[in-house]
């Protein structure tokens, strides 16, 4: 319990010397580059196709609910609102926790048990500013746009599973999409809690690599702490996150 | 500035990012519409329309011969202006009855197209004189808890 404490305290600690010496990082922009690539780019497979499941799977089961009731389709305003203001960035970031922090979290973890981190401090490179600020900007960078491209394959999958196989009526499936989905509440909501998600996940991985016990078992520990706090921390934020944004004001 | 591949990557992965979030800010829209290529546009005057949307279907028997692509309110007249896109394959009389329509307890509204026995076929831009509104429940259970009242007052001196 004390340990925790601690651990919480320097993971603020270490945020805030993160977000202090970021500025060198924006000046070389170019590092910054490099880990959206790893963390962006690398992701964008599992992100669009598990994207298009859960569309076809949310289309499937609205169409086979909706029908009940003769309003199938409203099955275009059910996968739209579901992906856009939830399942879109909650599950694209779990997806980018596993697949980027993950990463992230080996990637410094293993740089300081083979004491790389300290070479570096010896050459007066500061490995905060060098190594874990471009992490952390690369990740937050990417995580809303890997949001959006997860909702954007899930309509896609729906409207493939409802209009095209299953044969809902295509003007009505997008209009009744488009006169119930508000661009500043539900779009713009989404965007912001992904804006959040993505601080919080690379915030976790960089520190739990930054702190990681320099042995191949305290880098596994790590890599597997960085999992479980960030999926954890996704879901009780898009709680608050979701309770502050939606009081039933629609 | 050497270029490498990376950042090619990097610019396309932006690029369809904010392509993505576009397409979310614009829903895709009128993309793949019913857009037939030969169309006519005929014009309605409704009372209420209900819950009537753009680009809602136009069904005559069931088939759906066109789309609502405007809706207005006219201050002259106060009621709604729909005006309706329609395939030339599918004419219609001049006496047609045009009336808002619900498909199933819940579903989206449209319009239904019930064809008269005119000779004359409507003709691009004209107007349909026969309309029927969108029925609204609540008027609706007002009439029917009227009409008991009624009923029951009537009743009364009898007992």
């Amino acid at each position: 319990m004390v340990d925790s404490i601690w651990r919480l305290g320097c993971a603020a600690h270490f945020i805030l010397l993160v977000l202090l010496k970021s500025v060198p990082g924006f000046l070389r922009f170019r590092l910054i580059t490099r880990e959206i690539y790893y963390a962006g780019v690398l992701s964008l497979i599992i992100i669009l196709v598990s994207g298009l499941f859960v569309g076809m799977v949310l289309g499937l089961q609205g169409y086979e609910t909706l029908q009940k009731f003769g309003s199938e389709s409203a099955v275009g305003t059910l996968v739209a609102l579901s992906l856009v203001r939830e399942l879109g960035p909650v599950i694209a970031a779990l997806l980018f926790a596993s697949r980027a922090g993950s990463a992230i979290t080996a990637e410094i973890g293993l740089m300081k048990a083979t004491e790389q981190l300290a070479a570096m401090g010896m050459m007066a490179v500061d490995p905060i500013a060098r190594i874990v600020a471009p992490r952390f900007w690369g990740g937050v960078f990417s995580m809303p746009l890997l949001a959006a491209m997860f909702s954007v394959m899930g309509v896609f999958g729906g409207y493939l599973v409802t209009v095209v196989f299953i044969g809902v009526d295509e003007g009505s499936f997008w209009s009744q999409m488009q006169s119930s989905v508000d661009f500043r509440y539900d779009i713009v909501n989404g965007v912001i809690k992904s804006c959040f998600f993505g601080v919080v996940v690379t915030a976790i991985a960089v520190f739990e690599g930054f702190d990681a016990p320099p042995t191949a078992a305290g880098v596994s520990g790590a890599t597997t702490r960085t999992v479980v706090t960030s999926s954890l921390a996704i879901l009780g934020l898009d709680f608050v996150l979701t309770a502050f944004m939606f009081r039933g004001v629609s | 500035m050497q270029r490498t591949m990376m950042d090619f990557w990097v610019g396309l992965f932006v690029m369809v990012g904010i392509g993505a979030l576009l397409f979310l800010g614009l829903k895709v829209g009128n993309l793949t519409e019913f857009q037939p290529e030969q169309s006519y546009v005929l014009v309605g005057n409704f009372e209420n329309i209900g819950g009537l949307k753009v680009r809602a279907p136009v069904k005559s028997a069931g088939v759906v011969v066109g789309r609502v692509t405007d809706i207005q309110f006219s201050v002259k007249t106060y009621d709604a202006v729909v005006t309706m896109r329609m395939d030339t394959h599918y004419q219609f009389p001049k006496d047609t009855f045009a009336s808002i329509l619900t498909s199933g307890l819940l579903g989206e509204q449209y319009i239904g197209l019930l064809p008269g026995g005119d000779e004359e076929m409507l003709k691009d831009g004209e107007k349909i004189m026969k309309t029927n509104s969108a029925m609204v429940l609540e008027d609706m259970i007002g009439r029917f808890l009227f009409d008991k009242a009624s009923e029951k007052k009537n009743s009364d001196p009898e007992i």
